[in-house]
């Protein structure tokens, strides 16, 4: 006879371990488990700085989190329900964050007293009466992988290994996840070493059937699929969501796309999946440094290619001095900066929104740069897209700001039509665009046009548009070197109208105001969007009147948003820095924000965006 | 000047060197060795038969870094020492183009050296003209890394005390496929180098000795002044035995590991080295880098090095070829479908 299943609707898990005992690979295929069910789902991954810390420590601890519903989610779960922790190192790591009458499914095989001592337990912390607040399955996952795996003609290592794929088994039982896209994934990755893959399938379906079989878990639950709108889905993370928005970009534009790049974490996996798209006639250029790498991406774009470099902050440190001259050029170019915690080196695995200042003002000179953000992993591919369209209307370097959380985060994406994607065709210029008193034809690089003010792209190859162009002021116009102070005023000015310009072209500002009434209004930008969006529901199921809106234009601001600024009593900007957005925002509009600040390498709680939510709601005359 | 529009596909087949003045007027210094290679540039270029739209200069920033704006070609002045990315990007994207990158001593090999030595490892296909002046002109005199020890500067006023670098040593050293240098006064070398330089395939480095006549007048002066030069001055023509001295009275000999100038007459005719820009092995050209250290007694000129290796941009290109041929050319509603999918 079955156990009962009891229906839920929405869980939030925490596998933990060492780094090398895979639970990124658990998450990561408990998450394809999830999705193929169809419940809406988000992650987040968290990784040590280090490649291989020493094993059992606390730095060496590396967690996946997953949060999977029966309605939308926003984001991947304030704190686990459940937390799993292959070792010691897992446990003082992550208990903290498991709320009382959690569950906790703990590897006892690895409580030694050595294991204890490496972190600092003097006593088994199992033994702590204090655990008695937790749903606590002690259970030998190590032993009873090796024990189903006797006979199996692996090695005693290989065989350890597997306890993750036990573990997966165990945790796909008790959430009743369908198994198959586990068994095809293990089938192929272990296609040329049949012993391994089947020793792997043993260990997942001994987990599986031990949750049947023990008496520890007395039921198993079921979350219903989520109700979301048809069509075929994907999971994708941030990072390869931008990198397919790049590559559908090229695809869209008809242009070869050209990535220089110097790995950096987060931004790295960009690189990657770009090096992999060589069939579509993608250029991946892995340069000396990140200055070679932009100036790479330059020099293609001048040559007619898409010009795109990829990053993390400390490498747009290093490309400034190219991206003022790109402005100065007026071609092409995109830079995403994948932010993560600085200042300097920082927090090269955590996340942060830090960059923004850096993006928009981090240049000499008058240098203006538009500048994009995604609000979600998937929603990266779309700003890719638009990042490529500012960036060849306006000939124009574009900054993309993504972030760790974004980068390394999934959710579910439902896959577009490629022929619904923007149309991205430019035209290059072709022939003489200036005609002398004298009749002689000749070419103006800085003939402008008069909508965009962009100049003409004329690529070398062309005949008789052969024409020099460089980081010294140029007359505009005829293009030619000019220390002229009247031209340098106008072109500074003519800089500036161009990037300011774009607003004609981006949507309003929306804002999510149910009931039109409210006095507070909670602007994001970024990855805040999902834990801001999740917070204005919880107040407003809490009988709360509050309004939300993103931005996902940070330059220029779409053109109605000092209106809708002005519209409400206060305005609450949520940040992970310490209050850019609300300082360019008083200064361009000002309108007195009120800043909400954290710089701890992880995302907003939406617990806490609802209290601080709250709070201002309650400062507020009714 | 010409008033060509896109209906003809090429710009009139043979060029002169006035077609590639532009009128922009030239702003250095009268008298600057600058002049010279860009006449002799000028005159040079028409004999490729390259229509003048598929040439490309690119340029750091340094008083030699203005020359694009004085050649009527696609061009680009870009920022100090990173010329050599650029181009990257360029000559890698687009190899119908011919890509020249023109940079001085400070931008070259001080600001840009790492971008440098990795473009000539890479082996893009362009060719890179060094105009060593051996100081900063365009800021006005500072000593520069190619600046003898012991130089007297605005900035070293008690002399220099860095070792400078010796441009085709580091060349060398940095796996360049063809290295040369030629003196911006003596055209007719100057042009033999460069012509040499553009029939390379891969990445060809030419150092020039350009003479600053307002900051560093006469460095070169001993390779110039008809009493001295031919003493110091090593012709280096491929297949010939190499001699050194006014009447080439010496001649190259190995010996215990060093290149040692020997009386030619008192060497069998089969230890003098013989000219071979051709070989793999980069041994010899590297100890003939070094004759013209530490002061000027013996400067080799012409070129070192002339070797064939595959190109950046042609071994990419086959990969985007052959990732095409093996797998079919990209689809992109494949690529967003790919991986675990799933219909509601
Ligand atoms: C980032 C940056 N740093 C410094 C400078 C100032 N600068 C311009 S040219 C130059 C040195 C030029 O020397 P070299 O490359 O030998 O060229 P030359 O003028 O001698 O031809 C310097 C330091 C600059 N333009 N940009
Ligand atoms: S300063 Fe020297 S290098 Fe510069 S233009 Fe004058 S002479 Fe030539
Ligand atoms: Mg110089």
């Amino acid at each position: 006879m079955g156990k009962p299943v009891h229906q839920l609707d929405r869980v939030v898990i925490r596998f933990a371990g060492d780094s090398g005992d895979g639970m990124q690979l658990a998450g990561d295929r408990f998450t394809s488990e999830t999705a193929v069910f169809g419940n809406d789902l988000s992650t987040l991954p968290s990784f040590p700085a280090e490649i291989r810390a020493p094993a059992g420590t606390l730095p060496g601890v590396s967690s996946f989190q997953l949060h999977f519903a029966d309605h939308d989610i926003l984001t991947p779960g304030d704190a686990p329900d459940v937390l799993v922790v292959m070792n010691p190192a897992a446990l003082r790591a992550n208990l903290a964050d498991l709320p009382r009458g959690g569950r906790l499914i703990v590897n006892i095989d690895e409580f030694t007293p050595r294991a204890l001592a490496k972190v600092g337990y003097l006593e088994d912390p199992l033994a702590d009466p204090m655990l008695t607040s937790y749903h606590v399955h002690q259970i030998p996952l190590t032993s009873l992988t090796k024990r189903a795996l006797d006979g199996f003609p692996v090695s005693k290592k290989d065989a350890d290994r597997a306890k993750n794929m036990f573990t997966l088994g165990l945790l796909s039982w008790l959430y009743s996840r369908p198994t198959e896209s586990t068994l095809a994934y293990l089938e192929s990755r272990f296609a040329s070493r049949p012993e391994i893959m089947k020793a792997n399938v043993a260990a997942f379906e001994a987990g599986w059937s031990f949750g049947e079989t023990t008496e520890d878990f007395a039921v198993s639950y079921q979350v219903h699929p989520a109700p979301l709108p048809s069509g075929t889905y994907r999971r994708i993370t941030g990072n390869t969501a931008l990198a397919y928005g790049l590559v559908a970009a090229s695809v869209r534009s008809g242009l070869p796309l050209f990535l220089g790049s110097y790995p950096i974490t987060p931004a790295s996996d960009i690189l990657h999946e770009l090096a992999r798209a060589k069939r579509f006639g993608v250029y991946t250029f892995q340069a000396e440094d990140e200055i070679a790498g932009i100036g790479a991406a330059l020099g293609a774009s001048f040559g007619g290619a898409l010009g795109v470099t990829t990053t993390s902050g400390p490498g747009v440190a290093l490309k400034s001095e190219t991206i003022g001259l790109a402005v100065a050029l007026e071609l092409p170019l995109v830079i995403c900066d994948v932010q993560r915690g600085g200042p300097s080196t920082g927090l090269p695995t955590k996340t942060e929104q830090a960059d923004l200042l850096q993006a928009m003002f981090g240049r000499n000179g008058e240098a203006p740069v538009p500048i994009v953000a995604p609000r979600s992993p998937a929603d990266c591919f779309d700003v890719a897209l638009e990042a490529v369209r500012i960036a060849t209307t306006y000939r124009t370097p574009v900054i993309l700001l993504s972030d760790g959380y974004l980068a390394n985060g999934s959710e579910p994406w439902r896959i577009p039509a490629s022929a619904d994607l923007p149309d991205l065709r430019v035209a290059f210029a072709t022939r003489p665009n200036h005609v002398g008193p004298d009749g002689q034809e000749s070419f103006w690089p800085y003939l402008r046009d008069p909508e965009t003010l962009a100049r003409p792209w004329a690529v070398p190859g062309t005949p008789g548009l052969e024409h020099r162009i460089g980081g010294l002021e140029k007359a505009d116009g005829i293009g030619t070197i000019s220390y002229d102070p009247a031209n340098h005023e106008h072109m500074v000015r003519t800089r500036a109208a161009k990037v300011a310009g774009i607003a004609a072209s981006i949507p309003a500002l929306e804002v999510d105001d149910p009931d039109g009434g409210a006095s507070l209004l909670v602007l994001s930008w970024g990855s805040t969007y999902g834990p801001v969006a999740a917070a204005t529901r919880r107040v407003r199921d809490a009988g709360g009147r509050v309004a939300h809106a993103h931005l996902r234009h940070l330059n220029p601001f779409p053109v109605n948003t000092g209106e809708v600024l002005a519209g409400y009593r206060r305005v609450l900007v949520p940040e992970m820095n310490t209050g850019q957005l609300a300082l360019l925002v008083r200064a361009r509009y000002l309108v007195d924000t009120v800043s909400y600040t954290k710089i701890a390498g992880v995302p907003f709680q939406v617990a806490e965006l609802t209290h601080v939510i709250s709070d201002n709601l309650g400062e507020l005359p009714g | 000047m010409s008033s060509t529009t896109a209906d003809r596909p090429t710009t009139l087949p043979t060029l002169t060197a006035k077609d590639l003045k532009t009128d922009q007027e030239v702003r250095w210094c009268p008298g600057c060795g600058d002049y010279a290679i860009l006449a002799a540039v000028q005159g040079f270029l028409p004999e490729l038969g390259v229509p003048r739209e598929k040439m490309v200069v690119i340029s750091g920033i340094g008083c030699s870094s203005r020359f694009p704006y004085y050649l009527n070609t696609y061009g680009m002045h870009s920022i100090h020492g990173r010329a050599p990315a650029i181009a990257t990007g360029l000559a890698t994207s687009r190899p119908d183009l011919m890509v020249w990158v023109v940079t001085g001593d400070g931008d070259a090999l001080s600001i840009g050296g790492n971008h440098l030595i990795h473009t000539l490892r890479r082996n893009v296909n362009l060719t890179i003209l060094l105009f060593n002046n051996r100081i900063y002109g365009l800021t006005k005199g500072q000593y520069s890394p190619t600046s003898e020890v012991g130089k007297i500067t605005k900035s070293t006023p008690m002399g220099s005390v860095d070792q400078p670098f010796n441009p085709v040593s580091l060349a060398l050293g940095a796996e360049a496929t063809f290295v040369a240098r030629a003196l911006d006064s003596d055209r007719q070398g100057l042009t033999e180098v460069l012509r040499a330089a553009a029939a390379h395939q891969g990445s060809s480095l030419v150092e020039i000795y350009q003479n600053c006549n307002i900051y560093n007048d006469g460095a070169f002066e001993v390779l110039k002044d008809p009493a001295t030069r031919d003493a110091h001055l090593v012709r280096l023509v491929a297949g010939e035995p190499i001699r050194l001295g006014a009447e080439g009275e010496r001649g190259l000999v190995w010996r215990r590991g060093h290149l040692e100038g020997l009386d030619a007459a008192s060497v069998p005719v089969e230890d003098l080295v013989v000219h071979d820009p051709y070989d793999p092995d980069p041994t010899t050209a590297f100890a003939l880098s070094r004759l013209t250290d530490p002061s000027m007694a013996y400067v080799p000129v012409g070129v070192f090095r002339d070797v064939d290796r595959p190109t950046y941009d042609r071994q990419v290109s086959a990969q985007l070829e052959q990732a095409s041929a093996q797998a079919g050319p990209g689809d992109l509603d494949a690529l967003l479908a790919g991986g675990d999918t799933w219909s509601l």
